[in-house]
């Protein structure tokens, strides 16, 4: 079959998938626990303990603080210490929720056994309630609340369920060893968000460069005997997992500006997400474990690591039983070297969507200074979304709003092709997340005067 | 570890940079000076020098004295520009019309606009025009000077273009048309025209390192050989032919490494070839009905003035907005 991508834009990083080879190894659990109340798109969600409450693994200690919220189990048995806020990855002030760990208490209805669940439940509702109460939330950046996205609007109807992964981001691997490791579990995770939705076909998203993955996941399928699921192996090119490129490329499809996913038939949800929907409804598990990476090129072989944490984890924590921050390292990243946020605070705890602990040396990160445009088009090539960069950031120094919004700032994505790719240096993106919000600001004071 | 770097991601980059792109360029065009050097000699390399160390020289005083801004030589662009312009010159002309011509380039076609990026025309061609006009004689001097090797019996008075411009066709068969050209070794012209192949060899350096891309050059010969194809079937006792005006008059160099400058040709892909078109039709036009013989230089200048408004009509196809 050929491989298959998106038709816009794009680029080749290196892949430097240093722990692809390293199975997830379970981390020990912390003395402390810190919760975040804001590990999902949209509203924080409110705290339902108080400070000497003893919780048990798996028990609700906050719900969903609106529509879009979700959630929020204990990942330790112990004692609420304090809810309070306290500096996430960026230094923001978030309330958390402390809990001092005794034991390894879970609460009841868990099923922590490795029997295999394949039974799908017939009722569709119950699972996304089953989702819902588990305090899923989508594992692959965005942690947009799982089971608002299994229930498309009336009127609407998903015709393909696309599971992402790809894995596009440089050094993370974390997907590709539960893919590896638990590519069965994932499979009925698929199967039933394809029921919640209403039967619809699903498609696998693998790329090229882990052929290990596709053969496992493809013999699963054929194991499960899941007709309706297959996996598609696209090429190698950044950002192949961005939800828009990912539909681009495998229903040859484009979701409009200003469109939802849906809108196009699609719904994309992690391998990740999928693991975690199994362990949910099979399992009652809620969201309370996820896998991240530790690498950096500086690492050697065996310091290169796949963990499954515990959320609420300090990073600080992980760093240490990895081994602490290599020699060289400049900069530490939570996600991808493209889409991932620097670390400024170290003691932060770890959150739902935790994906990595990336140690970037001076030579690969510390960035140049900017020199004059040259026109040579590089960013317009790399834009995915085919936006030109380069009159974009013309428009943003004269702080043309009408003009940005005429050539389509609000649809960029944020990936970041940009600056990757220019010779000049110019912070490209930097500027475009500003513009970008002024933009969509404007677009939204206008719907907002026109209703009235 | 004291300090933790922070900034916005993305925290890694391609590692493509300026200095680099113009170093391809550089050595896309170091095949055909070398041959250039090898046929005319001493005075080739003295030209080369001259006019490279001119133009690195004006950019870095015009940036330090004028500007009062930090030396943007390292990014080498005035060094492509100075070598273009010497190869854009014929092997004869005298040293300080080189200076002149540097002068031109870096001072008012590319500085006075605001340096990289922001000049509106190629300042090699800007140069070349200007030298063309001011120095008439010398500019079209096509005495081939004496080589380390011995090319042919030396040509000497007007390339094949300016035989034609002059006399029409019986002159130009008179002179050997159309058996005259190879495709690697050609003498009399501009030095950068001395070899068809070896630009053609750089152009694909180029386009494998995806420095530029095809649209433009393709466009362009195109055009011409469209254009010529049906001049020359229709009247072949008047007009030239295609691959006549293909390989003389500076049109390789021209269409490889002139129009394809990034800073004065179109954005897009679409533009690009609208702009080809646009040099290829008005080269032939001048060829034919013109006054001067070759008119590449005056196509790709006319052109650049349209760039900005290419720019306004072709943008890129963007997703989800069909």
């Amino acid at each position: 079959m050929p491989k298959i991508t998106f038709p816009i834009g794009g680029v080749h990083p290196h892949d430097s998938k240093f722990a692809a080879d390293r199975p997830i190894e379970v981390l020990p659990l912390p003395p402390v626990a810190y919760v975040s109340m804001a590990q999902h798109l949209g509203a924080p969600a409110k705290p339902v303990v108080a400070v000497g409450d003893a919780v048990k693994v798996g028990q609700v200690i906050a719900e969903p603080g609106g529509f879009i919220s979700a959630f929020v189990h204990s990942p330790v048995s112990g004692t609420v210490k304090s809810i309070a806020p306290r500096k996430d990855l960026a230094g923001n002030m978030v309330p958390h929720i402390e809990i001092a760990v005794e034991g390894d208490e879970w609460a009841e209805g868990i099923d922590l056994s490795d029997t295999l669940v394949t039974a799908i439940p017939d009722d569709p509702a119950a699972i996304i309630e089953k989702i819902k109460a588990c305090g899923i939330v989508g594992l692959g950046g965005a942690t947009f609340p799982t089971h608002v996205k299994l229930a498309p609007p009336p009127g609407k109807k998903a015709e393909c369920l696309i599971l992402n992964g790809t894995e596009c981001e440089p050094y993370l691997t974390s997907d590709y060893r539960i893919m590896l490791e638990r590519p069965k579990e994932i499979l009925i995770g698929a199967a039933l968000m394809q029921k919640a939705l209403g039967g619809c076909r699903a498609v696998v998203g693998i790329e090229e460069n882990k052929p290990e993955a596709v053969k496992v996941m493809r013999a699963a399928i054929a194991e499960l005997g899941l007709p309706q699921i297959e996996v598609a192996v696209l090429k190698k090119k950044y950002p192949q997992g961005g939800e828009k490129q990912l539909i681009a490329a495998v229903m040859r499809r484009e979701v409009k500006s200003g469109a939802l996913p849906i809108d196009a038939g699609a719904v994309v949800q992690n391998v990740g997400t999928s693991l975690a929907v199994y362990e949910a409804v099979q399992k009652n598990k809620p969201l309370i474990t996820n896998v991240l990476t530790v690498t950096g090129k500086m690492l050697p072989a065996e310091r290169q690591h796949n963990y499954l944490y515990r959320i609420g984890m300090p990073l600080s924590f992980i760093i240490e039983q990895a081994g602490g921050v290599p020699e060289g390292a400049v900069k530490l990243v939570s996600g991808g070297p493209m889409m991932g946020k620097a670390i400024a605070n170290p003691d932060a705890a770890t959150v739902k969507g935790s994906s990595s602990v990336l140690y970037l040396g001076a030579e690969d990160t510390v960035r140049k200074e900017a020199t004059a445009c040259i026109r040579c088009g590089r960013c317009a090539d790399a834009c995915p979304m085919g936006l030109e960069p380069f009159l974009l950031n013309r428009l943003c120094k004269a702080g043309d709003l009408e003009a940005l919004e005429a050539n389509a700032m609000q649809d960029c994505i944020e990936c970041g092709c940009c600056i990757y790719s220019c010779p000049a240096n110019i912070p490209l993106l930097d500027r475009f997340r500003i513009a970008k919000g002024q933009v969509i600001g404007a677009i939204r004071a206008r719907a907002a005067a026109q209703k009235q | 570890m004291e300090k933790l770097l922070i900034s916005p991601s993305p925290h890694v980059r391609s590692g493509a940079s300026t200095q680099k792109i113009m170093r391809d360029v550089l050595i896309a065009l170091t095949p055909a000076e070398l041959l250039a050097i090898l046929v005319y000699g001493w005075s080739e390399i003295l030209l080369l020098v001259v006019g490279v160390t001119a133009c690195v020289l004006f950019e870095w005083a015009i940036t330090k004295w004028m500007l009062g801004k930090p030396s943007t030589i390292g990014d080498l662009s005035a060094a492509v520009t100075g070598l273009l312009l010497v190869m854009n010159l014929p092997s004869s002309t005298p040293w300080w019309i080189a200076v002149i011509g540097a002068l031109f380039a870096i001072g008012v076609a590319k500085m006075s606009f605001g340096g990289l990026g922001q000049n509106l025309f190629n300042p090699a061609i800007a140069a070349r025009v200007f030298l063309l006009i001011s120095f008439p004689q010398q500019m079209t001097d096509w005495t081939a000077t004496p080589g380390f090797i011995h090319a042919t019996d030396a040509i000497s008075g007007a390339t094949l273009l300016g035989v034609y411009g002059e006399g029409g066709m019986e002159a130009l068969t008179a002179a050997g048309y159309p058996t005259n050209h190879r495709l690697f070794f050609d003498i009399g012209g501009s030095v950068g025209e001395i070899s068809a192949g070896l630009l053609l060899l750089g152009f694909i350096y180029l386009l494998c390192r995806k420095v530029v891309k095809i649209w433009i050059p393709l466009s362009i010969i195109g055009t011409v050989a469209l254009i010529a194809g049906i001049f020359y079937t229709v009247n072949p006792a008047v007009y030239t032919g295609a691959v006549f005006n293909i390989m003389s008059g500076g049109l390789l160099l021209g269409a490889f490494f002139m129009a394809t400058d990034y800073v004065t040709s179109p954005m897009s892909a679409w533009g690009g070839v609208v702009y080809g078109i646009g040099i290829g039709v008005i080269v032939m036009m001048i060829r034919y009905f013109g006054s001067y013989p070759e008119g590449m230089s005056f196509a790709i200048l006319i052109m650049n003035c349209a760039v900005p408004l290419i720019n306004r009509a072709f943008h890129s196809r963007k997703y989800g907005r069909a």
